[in-house]
């Protein structure tokens, strides 16, 4: 049977589910954001011991020192749920692709002297494997997290996170080829310069509280190696040695690092000013990974900036550091 | 003999798969239930990327299917030219 | 100038640099401890670059086609909404199954969320995490999808109002509550034969194929388009399930009796899973496409033995329990919805009596059983709401321990006689639904005593709304429970006829059709 509807106004009887109503009052419509995320992860009731973790529940605030009243403070200013999120980013990938076919068609890379392709290469390929890592890490904080509004974001860093290790693939493919990346990998497992930001990475692959691993790999080491890798070499030093084309292809990582950064200060801010025992767990965190993470990155950065590595990793730390004071953590002179 | 299946939803794109997987594929079985379409071919199905773009009238990139896709059974293979299903190894 | 031409690589190889390609034996920590949860479970990997992918989707790809899969779906979204879609769905009692799945299966698809990035994080191998970490965002979509769908019913029907609260506490969903989270609390091995090779392989067909397309055919668009949208998902994640299995029983023969056992397990759990979906098509649809019986011989028969025939050559065996799910076929939607019907005062939907032409229907799709033993009882209801004795049951029903599901179940070979099974465990009576529920449960008892089942739980005075004193004088415990639920007495609950949905929709219809 059909039937020709008109359009009427019809009074509905509610604006929304009564558990966001107990949050925002009966009276406001929520965004999809809201009815995606707030309190969608089950609390109540909880079944059965994991057999994996058999000292705590499934869902367990206790997987991280961090404590918060309510989890559902946190909030991703970008409101990203599933479609928001994945629209966001096929806009982005349609950009990237149209580049990267730009940069093959016109063979731009034939345009780019021979050592700033070469150092583009060996800077760029052993990052596929620290970007996996960063997936790896982020999917930890999904699986082991606590509450939808903190957990749901670090599943959408994950992915993204996988594909930068993906479109660096794909510039090692576009500017070199499988040699190039097996050379990549090989620097990854052997080379010098390489070894301490690799000893870093594994180290944060054993994090077990979750928060830290928030702090330490999305505060600290890409609150470090993006403004280093894409701002100062990739979009400085060697966009000026002839290898502006360069800057098309690694575009997606700056935009996606200042538009990821402005979730992880919304979730670092809140946490911290839930209370000033998480200000001081935070701080101490980030006094933790920070000058590894710099010692770590320092001779990666030589590999391009050579003697100016030095200064410039200073000039990221403060940076960084200034970054943090705003976001209620600052670091004592002495902890930095 | 076992067979395998797949299942789109009914929209224009997915009319132009199934006129594909209909030409490749002689013993397919077309099963129409609302706004869904089932083909089931014993044994093993081709969904090959030319038969369709003869269809469609340009090119065609055999992961589109993901869209219009509601189930499937057998085996994927799934090369640039080919979307296979099968129970036969 | 030394650019070479370059040799233009192929899917798979592609694939493979943008997957494995990634990743490295660690060797600043050990690969046990970046990977804890490999062993525990005594499945023996040898070699991870054995998997096989069955989908090659890079993420600027999965970017590509999901935006188009939710630009496509939300668009309809907010058509429907718009339009008043609601309106034009056959029946009103249609929309009680809404209210079923709403309660229902976003919590479910929010646990295989969170489970599958356990998963995703702690697979050994690139390609299963990544498969993983992808269904981990394919779930989140599907819970949001069937939010999102669903909020538009709730601002104008009753029952949808408070559904994250209900699907942590009332008693019938905590069947559905405790199975994912069964699953989530396992090992990644386990928890991945469950859900992807169980659960989405051999049985979710029967949720979205003929549920989903019923919900077109009685004109949810709405509905149907996010199910159609979120199968097309599970066409991959399916594909995920029968590679782990076929991955893991190549890996060494001495898998097979523990998959074996999980297979058996899931499949059952599964099974007693979906009987509210074989209610749900028999009663809730009112335009039927197919009966639960028709749709389990061609997705289950005919389709999951291809499967099985497939993996004997592995020594993999049909679970026991399809010959008494075989018998079962006849009886479980009739079984169930005389729970659900009785129990009316208990749920957030409402429930009635088929009308004597859907009685008909029934009996010609179920010649062996409908008529024998359950048309009796419908009309037998019949007669007593006619006297105005609707027949509401308010005592609380014994539950199984693994799958919570009330004692309903007959026994395979006598639908007259309610099937019982008990077990004895450290000098506590524990009962079962049926001989594969109390396997289960001897296997793991440590597991399932610890299971939270709603009758239980209200006898020890755990689900009164808080507040209330039990102990005060007028305390009255049933509406004290239902309180606790959040359930809307008079008006989420009890008989369609009669109900605010009814007449709402009834009244709105008609000035929509009117000119």
């Amino acid at each position: 049977m059909q039937i020709d509807l008109r359009t009427v106004a019809i009074e509905p009887l509610r604006l929304t589910f009564d558990h966001i109503a107990r949050r925002l009052g009966p009276d406001r419509q929520p965004s999809r954001y809201q009815e995606g995320t707030l309190d969608i992860q089950p609390c109540d009731n909880l079944q059965y011991r994991p057999t994996w973790d058999p000292a705590r529940q499934l869902y367990d605030p206790a997987r991280t020192r961090i404590v918060m009243r309510d989890w559902y403070a946190f909030k991703d200013p970008r409101q990203y749920y599933y479609g928001a999120w994945t629209m966001a980013r096929a806009r982005q990938q349609e950009a990237v692709e149209s580049s990267f076919a730009l940069f093959e068609s016109r063979d731009l890379g034939s345009l780019i002297p021979a050592e700033t392709r070469h150092t583009a290469l060996q800077l760029l390929l052993p990052l596929r494997h620290v970007a996996y890592a960063a997936n790896l890490n982020n999917t930890a904080m999904c699986a082991y997290g606590y509450g939808t509004a903190v957990t749901q974001p670090c599943m959408f860093q994950a992915m993204d996170q996988l594909g930068i290790a993906q479109y660096l693939t794909q510039i090692g493919l576009l500017l070199g080829d499988s040699a190039d990346l097996d050379d990549g990998r090989n620097r990854w497992l052997g080379d010098g310069r390489w070894q301490e930001l690799r000893r870093l990475v594994e180290n944060t692959l054993v994090q077990k509280d979750w928060f830290e691993l928030l702090v330490a790999q999305n505060l600290v080491i890409d609150g470090l190696l993006y403004p280093l890798v894409y701002q100062q070499v990739i979009d400085k030093r060697l966009a000026a040695a002839g290898g502006v084309s360069l800057t098309v292809l690694t575009a997606f990582m700056n935009d996606w690092f200042s538009e990821a950064a402005r979730w992880v200060d919304a979730t670092i801010k809140t946490a911290a000013a839930e209370s000033p025992a998480n200000a001081a767990l935070i701080t101490a965190w980030i006094a933790r990974w920070k000058q590894r993470a710099s010692d770590a990155l320092e001779p990666v950065a030589e590999l391009a900036l050579g003697e100016s590595a030095a200064s410039v990793m200073e000039h990221l730390n403060l940076a960084l550091e200034a970054r943090c004071a705003r976001l209620g953590v600052p670091l004592a002179k002495e902890a930095a | 003999m076992s067979k395998v299946f797949i299942a789109l939803q009914t929209n224009e794109a997915s009319r132009c798969i199934v006129q594909a997987i209909l030409a490749d594929n002689p013993d397919a079985i077309v099963n129409r239930q609302p706004a869904m379409i089932k083909i089931d071919v014993p044994d093993r199905m081709v969904i090959r990327r030319e038969t369709i773009e003869e269809e469609v009238g340009r090119p065609f990139d055999l992961q589109e299917i993901h869209v219009h896709l509601i189930s499937l059974s057998g085996h994927v293979d799934e090369s640039e030219d080919e979307f296979t299903l099968s129970w036969a190894r | 100038m030394d650019m070479k031409v370059k040799k233009k690589l192929a899917l798979k190889e592609k694939f493979a640099l943008m997957t494995r390609g990634l990743a490295w034996e660690t060797s600043y920590e050990p690969m046990e401890a970046v990977y804890p949860q490999m062993a525990y479970e005594g499945l023996r990997i040898h070699n991870w670059d054995a998997w096989e992918d069955p989908f090659r989707m890079t993420m600027d790809a999965y970017w590509k086609y999901q935006a188009e899969k939710e630009r496509k779906l939300y668009a309809i979204i907010d058509a429907f909404a718009q339009n008043n879609g609601h309106l034009g769905v056959t029946d009103a009692r249609y929309i009680n199954a809404l209210k079923i799945f709403l309660s229902a299966v976003p919590m479910l698809e929010y646990n295989a969320h969170r489970g599958f990035a356990r998963l995703g994080r702690e697979m050994r191998g690139v390609g299963p995490q990544i498969a993983c970490q992808m269904q981990a965002i394919d779930e989140l979509r599907h819970a949001q999808t069937q939010i999102h769908s669903l909020s538009n019913y709730n601002r104008f029907y009753n029952g949808f109002h408070d559904w994250k609260h209900m699907s942590d506490r009332v008693w019938y969903l905590s069947v559905p509550k405790s199975f994912f989270e069964d699953a989530c609390t396992c090992g990644p091995f386990e928890f991945i034969i469950a859900i992807s090779f169980s659960f989405e392989y051999v049985l979710t067909n029967l949720v979205f194929m003929p549920f989903i397309s019923g919900a077109a055919y009685n004109g949810d668009l709405g509905a149907m388009t996010f199910g159609f949208s979120a199968q097309s998902d599970e066409a991959r994640h399916m594909t995920l399930g029968l590679e782990v299995i076929k991955f893991m029983l190549e890996q060494d023969p001495a898998n097979l009796p523990i998959i074996q056992r999980w297979i058996d397990k899931w499949t059952w759990r599964g099974v007693r899973l979906l009987t509210i979906v074989a209610m749900l098509m028999d009663y809730m649809l009112p335009k039927r496409i197919m009966s639960w019986k028709e749709a389990w011989e061609l997705y289950f028969e005919e389709n999951g033995m291809a499967l099985f025939n497939d993996l004997a050559r592995y020594g993999i065996k049909l679970p026991d329990c399809t010959e008494l799910i075989r018998k079962e076929k006849d009886h479980l939607s009739h079984q169930a919805w005389n729970a659900f019907y009785t129990a009316g005062m208990m749920t957030n939907f409402h429930t009635w009596i088929p009308t004597p032409e859907e009685m008909d229907w029934l009996a010609s799709k179920y010649p062996d059983s409908f008529d024998q033993y359950y048309r009796p009882r419908f009309e037998h209801y019949r007669e007593l709401e006619k006297a105005g004795k609707r027949f509401y049951n308010t005592s609380l029903p014994q539950l199984c321990q693994v799958c919570q599901i009330p004692m309903l179940f007959t026994e395979g070979d006598d639908p007259t006689q309610i099937a019982y099974r008990q077990v004895t465990h450290q000098g506590d009576k524990y009962h079962f639904c049926s001989d594969y529920c109390r396997d289960i449960f001897t296997h793991e008892p440590d597991k399932y005593v610890e299971a939270w089942l709603p009758a239980h739980q209200i006898f020890m005075g755990n689900c009164f709304n808080p507040g209330d004193d039990p102990s005060a004088a007028g305390f009255d415990p049933k509406k004290s429970v239902l309180d606790y639920w959040h359930i809307a007495f008079g008006r989420d609950n009890m008989d369609f006829e009669g109900s605010e949905d009814q007449k709402n929709f009834a009244a709105w219809r008609d000035q929509a059709t009117r000119n």
